[in-house]
């Protein structure tokens, strides 16, 4: 029997009734009586030191109440605050400004237009100073140092390095063949289409309510607690309906804390939009790394060490979204699919003067950097070697009875079957035949790629001996309660910005409980009512909250088979939970659905039992999970004008158990656009005095429904054996592997013209470039 | 921290004003705005239609599209008095008589949608494509939609939702003529 809206049926979405309508609530649709506005004075010079700021004709200006200015702040102690990775960041700056675009000021006034006026009335005098662009020449012994508040005196923030220095010199040294490549992997942002922002508002109790664009409200409301000085359970923050977040929404800004901070001096409820040039130009950022990579084998194709050393380009403080442990994120799953013997990893974090940030970008801390890392090296390598790239890939991954396999470098990958993952879209490609027509297509003349990426992730952070961010380890939580009458509500400490969570974690419950999906409410996002977790990032909802979901209703069994029993009048032993029922052992029709068990709860209980039928799991996963695909990318260069145009792309994902299909399908769609992103189009770039060259999306270019192809998916299914489901998380695995696929299919293209590496976004310029020097264009 | 006691008087300095009257979603509404008032501000905060978004300020990303007189436009680049004695149709129109616009279902049908966010202009633009083209071919549906942008969804469902709603109009009651 199965249930209305169980596990792994593609069941349209709860949410959508709301969206469809227009009656989404997102944070600027939340008007409350007396709103202001802030909006924010901000740095034209990288680098500066302010001379003064005048606000006298700023508060003369029409509708303007206040301006808030760095001085202000250092009174009360918050003109720095904490990043998550101990470093600390400027709210507003008191003496100098450390990029373009940073905070300078804020100005508070009765509408956003008046508010506007006032920042453009405020006079800022800047001294301008020596500027850091390059990470590179900021490591050089004559840079200036950009943070002379830190008691090191240099721009090197941290060193990490993983692995075995010596031995994997040693084998590099013996291996028969050794490729070595420096790749670039370039400053983006993650742009979801709704931008940062939030309301504060004070009640007179002195309670602080912030609607908050945050993918993590819990969190955020301890660092806030910890930040002001506000008891936390006056601290109430609200994450309404998100527009997207893929990351983006994990930091503090400082406009958050500016809100707050007008709200508590004007004693009115405050709010703060930014807008997309303030979203591109000061966010947090995410990549950056300059890689420098080197990967041997032996003559006939066996991988044997990988060496990586990287720099990572912070901007001026070290303000990444990473668990505490891990600088560099989990950049040292770098090792991929592969069974490296030997492999070491070092890198440098760097102070420049750009933005902030080294987040995500729809990824697991730094996985998109380490899986494309080895899947372009791979490939090189196979280049070199004259093999095919499928051939080489078959030869070299960890093998499938290899599982649980600890890597070189530390992780314990819980399942895997990476051929049959390749085999699979190699079969639904038709990769001979597209060999085929590409030596045809050669002769004649066309450019015609195949790139392959067979990429492994490491999601779902993550176990409390290794993972916590600011000592709050990284366990997640479900809430359950059943009401009198079988339907029941349940809350949880991840927030949902478009994956579905009311209607996936509703079927999770479904399915465990024997309820229809449609009589349980999914909440989320309100720390006043939902237990506490470290919220939605890194794709850890379905691997930590979609796992306590299922402990929390099978504590509800537990109880509900007693219930049951003194129902059936027979012993609690004597009854198995089958086909979504408590039923007598071999008696399927003497049986109690969940429904007639939670009346029970509140009407007819065992003597002695407590009421009710609720249960919360806070869930402490033992391992990460480890999603993995294979995705083949067939590509079209235009000879003439350099563009790449993706023919075909076939992604096999597998995630382990899949809660809703259409779902699945729908976040690697997305996922494989945010991967074509950056391979084809996005980069923030700056100018030697730091002047951002992409700050609208006039120059920072999203794919639009032209530039993305029809993506073809399909999955094999491991499921992960730790998880209570089987499953391991799924939003990110696409932006993860799909630009290795795309890189090695436009080199694949012109490999016979001699080239081995075109740094991301491969835009038409840059390939017409290359075509152009080669002498093909 | 400077903050006024009494804000400077507003009203009498404010910039200049224009009284509009605009055929919004079928009632006409009337007001007295700054005429630098972007129209997406005006149905938004003066109106509450708060279906509509915002999502670039530089006509990029079509979140904030709407119908005026029937055409798609991102009324983030329209003022508000542009649309002085026109008519504007907002995603808030859509569903009438309790029953979703086709396109609507669509998006819900084909998992058009993930945040949401984009949706709205999403779904305006799709109208009035389907009001010009009734039965659009997968290229002139991307087409029509590329000043639309999505982060979320890769847009392969956003063209099976437009074209699940193609067919519902023409196989509905008015032979295709309701948009």
């Amino acid at each position: 029997m199965t249930v209305h809206g169980g596990i792994g049926q593609a069941i349209k979405r709860k949410e959508d009734a709301r969206f469809v309508r227009g009656k989404g609530n997102y944070v600027d649709d939340v008007k409350l009586p007396g709103m202001l506005y802030l909006d924010i004075v901000r740095s034209p010079y990288a680098h500066a030191r302010i001379r003064s700021i005048n606000i006298e004709k700023a508060m003369k200006v029409p509708g303007v109440l206040a301006v808030v200015t760095g001085k202000d702040l250092a009174m009360a102690n918050l003109a720095w605050m904490p990043t998550l990775m101990s470093d600390k960041q400027m709210v507003l700056p008191t003496d100098r400004v450390m990029y373009q675009a940073q905070e300078v000021a804020g100005v508070v006034a009765e509408s956003r237009y008046a508010a506007a006026d006032g920042v453009a009335a405020v006079e800022v005098d800047y001294d301008p100073l020596p500027v850091v662009v390059d990470p590179k020449k900021a490591l050089e012994p004559d840079a200036p140092i950009l943070r002379p508040d830190r008691k090191e005196q240099t721009n090197r923030i941290w060193h990490w390095e993983v692995g075995d220095r010596e031995g994997t010199d040693k084998a590099l040294k013996s291996s028969d063949v050794v490729v070595r490549e420096n790749l670039y992997i370039p400053r983006i942002l993650v742009s979801s289409i709704e931008t940062c922002g939030c309301v504060a508002s004070f009640d007179a109790m002195g309670k602080l309510t912030l609607w908050m664009t945050t993918q993590a409200p819990h969190a955020i409301r301890t660092v806030f607690a910890m930040v002001t000085g506000l008891p936390e359970q006056k601290i109430r923050i609200i994450s309404p309906d998100l527009g997207g977040g893929f990351g983006g929404k994990v930091p503090v800004y400082p406009g958050y804390v500016l809100a707050v901070v007008a709200a508590l001096k004007t004693g009115q409820p405050v709010k703060w939009i930014e807008d997309r040039s303030e979203n591109l130009q000061a966010d947090s950022f995410a990549r950056d790394y300059h890689i420098t990579a080197e990967i041997g084998a032996t003559k006939d194709g066996k991988l044997t060490a990988l060496r990586v050393k990287t720099i990572a380009d912070h901007g001026y403080t070290d303000a990444a979204a990473n668990p505490s442990k891990f600088p560099a994120g989990l950049f040292h799953i770098i090792t991929g699919s592969y069974p490296f013997q030997k492999a070491h990893v070092e890198v440098d974090g760097v102070y420049t003067n750009k933005p902030p940030g080294g987040i995500a970008y729809r990824c697991s801390f730094r996985v998109t950097e380490a899986a494309f890392t080895i899947e372009r090296m791979v490939d090189i390598l196979a280049h070199k070697l004259g093999m095919d790239p499928a051939e080489f890939r078959m030869k070299n991954f960890i093998p499938s009875g290899a599982f649980p396999f600890k890597s070189v470098l530390g992780w314990t990958y819980d399942s895997g079957n990476y051929p049959a993952a390749l085999r699979k879209a190699m079969d639904l490609i038709g990769y001979d035949a597209l060999r085929k027509e590409q030596a045809e297509k050669r002769k004649q003349g066309e450019l015609m790629g195949i790139g392959i990426s067979s990429f492994t992730e490491i999601v779902g952070a993550g176990p409390s001996h290794t993972f916590d961010i600011l000592g709050l380890k990284m366990f997640d939580s479900c809430e359950v309660r059943i009401h009198p009458t079988g339907k029941a509500i349940a809350r949880f400490g991840t927030k949902s910005q478009g994956q579905g969570h009311e209607t996936t974690y509703a079927q999770i419950l479904a399915e465990e409980l024997g309820l229809s999906s449609e009589d349980i409410s999914v909440e989320e996002g309100d720390t006043d009512t939902a237990p506490y977790g470290l919220g939605t990032y890194a794709s850890r909802s379905t691997p930590t909250a979609g796992a306590a979901a299922a402990i929390a209703a099978r504590k509800i069994r537990d109880k509900g088979q007693k219930i049951a029993a003194h129902l059936l009048e027979v012993g609690p032993g004597d009854l198995e939970w089958k086909d979504h029922k408590f039923q007598v052992k071999g008696v399927p029709d003497k049986a109690k659905t969940m429904q007639e068990v939670a009346f029970a709860a509140y009407t007819n209980l065992p003597p002695g039992m407590e009421m009710g039928l609720e249960a919360v799991d806070y869930y402490d996963p033992p391992n990460m999970t480890y999603p993995f695909g294979s995705y083949i990318c067939a590509v079209d260069i235009d000879k003439e004008t350099g563009e790449v145009h993706i023919r075909r792309f076939v992604a096999v994902d597998d995630c382990g158990t899949i809660i809703n299909p259409m779902i699945v399908d729908g976040q690697i769609h997305g996922g494989l656009t945010m991967g074509l992103a950056p391979a084809l189009l996005e980069e923030i770039q700056y100018d030697e005095n730091g002047n951002i060259q992409g700050g609208s999306f006039m120059d920072y270019l999203l794919p639009t429904a032209v530039e993305t192809p029809k993506w073809e998916t399909a999955k094999t299914t491991t499921p992960s054996p730790h998880h209570p489901l089987g499953a391991k998380g799924v939003g990110e695995s696409a932006t993860v592997g799909a630009p290795a696929a795309i890189v090695n299919a436009v080199v694949d293209a012109l490999a016979h013209l001699g080239v081995t590496h075109i740094d991301i976004p491969m835009t038409p310029w840059k390939v017409w470039n290359i075509l152009h020097q080669k002498g093909v264009a | 921290m400077a903050v006024a006691e009494m804000p400077a008087a507003r009203e009498e300095e404010m910039g200049p004003t224009a009284n509009i009257r605009v055929t919004v979603n079928g009632a006409p509404r009337s007001a007295t705005v700054e005429t630098r008032t972007l129209l997406v501000h005006f149905l938004r905060e003066n109106l509450g239609l708060t279906g509509t978004h915002i999502g670039c300020d530089t006509t990029n990303c079509g979140a904030c599209a709407v119908l005026l007189d029937g055409k798609a436009v991102k009324s983030c680049t329209v003022l508000a008095v542009q649309a002085d004695r026109r008519e504007v149709r907002t995603v808030e129109s859509l569903e009438t008589d309790g029953k979703l616009h086709p396109v609507q279902e669509g998006f819900i049908e084909e998992h058009g949608l993930q945040c949401g966010f984009c949706t709205p202009g999403m779904m305006m633009s799709a109208v009035a494509l389907l009001q010009k083209n009734p039965r659009p071919t997968e290229e002139q549906i991307r087409r029509a939609i590329s000043g639309n942008l999505c982060r979320c969804t890769g847009y392969v469902n956003i063209v099976k939702a437009i074209q699940y709603a193609s067919s519902k109009m023409k196989a509905g009651p008015s032979g295709g003529r309701r948009a």
